[in-house]
């Protein structure tokens, strides 16, 4: 019977079935919680199951990127008592010197196409990004997932959506993801899973992939899943799609969402010719644009030295692998000299304002997923990819950038 | 477990038609999410829900619930489930359900079911239903009447249910 990405996933973790709609147990390669959400989970297998609360210690790790290093004394309470949970039981903590959670377990090697994982990260499907499926959740939910190893799950229904044609090259996947964000809106997936095809995905890098799976949760899905590397966990000829999807993506130009709605997006140029928005600071990380690949992007639009001193600009690599890299490469150089502020790896500005807020008035730029109004504070933010966002930052307003070389 | 009699309150507006899209500050607003005790979330049930404010005080246990369409959409608080039950309400049908509102619920082993094509003429508040969870029926007892059919309870949650909350599940 021919299967969608996401049922063969379900089939290959013990589901009965795949039918979309139905509830099914599903087998969890890995559990995960962060340090928002984590003591939750704590307090509950404590009270729950004091005796056997974590099936697999080699499965299940904590991972503190929102608040770290904390910097209120309740979430320093937080992650100390998931430390020592943790220590009593053997589980592994990606302490606050590591990065974001996802990344991490990325970086790690562990997640392949087809892995299943859950965590208290509503952004969790970013494991689509290697044909893997990640989900966000409670922290019930991740708690029973601690004690047992698997959860319950309705298997969502799959879209296929095939991107045609290849962007224009002063832009980063972020314009790309941007602009299917836009096509498709807030809701536009809810409760599916969309798989992505076509030229330019065949070509995206992981970095890229990354980016593009990450605003999953923006368009209200599931997850966006892109085929990895395993053809077991390829859809079949002949899946059964609820929908399948086109959009040209041939000669895209640079995107931007407008502020208070990831989903309001617009090409730079169009925006700029209806006046200057000039800018009050730049945030660029995230576990949608905080690879190596994104900084290195930034630099090279930041060369000229310093931004104007009006511009704030806030750099923040997604973990401490992508940290080093950028300091041996020489980009901290670059972004020093663009008067950049830069500070340890994690979720920065995303969360809960780690490395600032923006105050009434102030006009940011962030590479982040999500500008709820209120979210960074008072300030309007507008979303954009690392090339915008740094060749802006060097204008003192958005510019379209210039291609890469 | 498998039917469950009450009276019923059914979340209309002041024209009688269901309000939809009954978010989860709506049912348990945010300036009360410090409390995590469950005993204590009773009186805050839709407290902040235009024309239900009192909702809590009207409420008894053995009370149901129906609602119209993406009941308790927004945040994941679980509060907007416990709420209900520290009031003894032992069951909620709604039209549809946001997803980690219907997830949470399940978890916690309260019977929440789905009625797509809910007619609120069918039924009025203070009706006495029974509510048939095997068999995917109910009936308005007051008016003698069948109202449209409940989506089946899927295995899971079934078991869920049967084991009073997910953490009361045997390990599988
Ligand atoms: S960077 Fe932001 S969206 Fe991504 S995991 Fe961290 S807090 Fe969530």
């Amino acid at each position: 019977m021919p299967h969608t990405i996401i049922e063969k996933i379900f089939l290959a973790h013990g589901a009965e079935g795949a039918e979309p709609g139905s509830i099914q147990w599903l087998g969890l390669d890995y559990r995960t919680a962060r340090d928002f959400g984590g003591a939750s989970v704590v307090q509950n297998l404590r009270e729950n199951v004091p005796d056997k609360p974590v099936a697999d210690v080699k499965r299940t790790f904590f991972t503190f990127d929102c608040n770290a290093p904390a910097n209120t004394a309740g979430y320093a309470d937080n992650q100390h008592s998931c430390r020592l949970f943790a220590r009593e039981h053997g589980v592994k903590v990606f302490d606050v010197d590591a990065g974001i959670g996802s990344h991490v377990l990325i970086e790690s090697g562990l997640v392949k196409p087809g892995t299943t994982a859950v965590g208290t990260d509503s952004h969790y499907n970013i494991l689509g990004a290697l044909g893997a499926f990640g989900q966000g959740m409670g922290d019930v939910d991740i708690a029973y997932a601690f004690a047992h190893g698997r959860t319950w799950f309705e298997v969502p229904g799959s879209v296929k959506i095939t991107l045609k044609g290849l962007p224009a090259a002063n832009t980063d996947a972020k314009d790309v993801t941007l602009y299917l964000c836009g096509q498709l809106g807030a809701a536009g997936l809810l409760g599916q899973v969309g798989e992505l095809y076509g030229e330019w995905v065949d070509q995206a890098g992981l970095a890229e992939r990354i980016t593009l799976a990450s605003m999953g949760t923006e368009m209200g899905a599931i997850s966006l899943i892109i085929p990895g590397d395993n053809p077991d966990f390829h859809a079949s000829p002949g899946a059964p799609y609820e929908r399948e999807l086109e959009f040209d993506i041939d000669g895209l130009r640079p995107q931007v969402a407008l502020p208070g709605h990831p989903e309001d997006v617009h090409p730079v140029h169009e925006v700029i010719a209806q006046g200057s928005v000039p800018i009050d600071s730049v945030f660029i990380g995230s576990c949608t644009n905080g690879r190596i690949e994104d900084l290195r992007a930034a630099a090279s639009h930041l060369r000229g030295g310093a931004c104007p001193p009006q511009v704030m600009l806030r750099v923040v690599p997604a973990t401490r692998q992508v940290w080093q890299e950028a300091l041996k490469e020489g980009l901290m150089d670059v972004f020093m000299d663009a008067n950049g502020l830069v500070s340890n790896a994690g979720c920065g500005g995303c969360a809960s304002g780690q490395i600032g807020m923006t105050g009434a008035g102030e006009v940011q730029l962030s590479t982040s997923n999500r500008n709820f109004s209120g979210k960074q504070g008072k300030g309007r933010t507008y979303l954009c990819g690392p090339s915008v966002a740094a060749a802006s930052a060097a204008a003192g307003e958005l510019v379209e950038p210039e291609a890469k070389s | 477990m498998n039917t469950i009699k009450g009276r019923v309150w059914v979340l209309t507006d002041d024209q009688g038609a269901l309000i939809p899209n009954i978010d989860t500050d709506m049912i348990f607003h945010n300036r009360y999410l410090h409390i995590t005790k469950l005993e204590e979330m009773g009186p805050y049930a839709l407290d902040n829900l235009a024309g239900w404010e009192d909702f809590a005080k009207k409420c008894q246990p053995g009370d149901i619930v129906v609602a119209g369409g993406n009941f308790g959409c927004g945040s994941s608080r679980q509060q907007a489930v416990d709420c209900f039950r520290a009031l003894g309400v032992t069951a909620l049908v709604a039209e549809s359900f946001g997803a980690i509102y219907f997830r949470n619920a399940v978890n916690a082993g309260w019977p929440v079911l789905v009625c797509p094509a809910l007619d609120p003429a069918a039924l009025n508040s203070g009706d006495e239903i029974e509510l048939d969870l095997a068999g995917g029926t109910w009936r308005n007892l007051t008016r003698g009447t069948d109202l449209p059919a409940l989506k089946a309870v899927s295995n899971v949650q079934r078991e869920i249910m049967a084991a009073g909350g997910l953490f009361k599940l045997a390990t599988g």
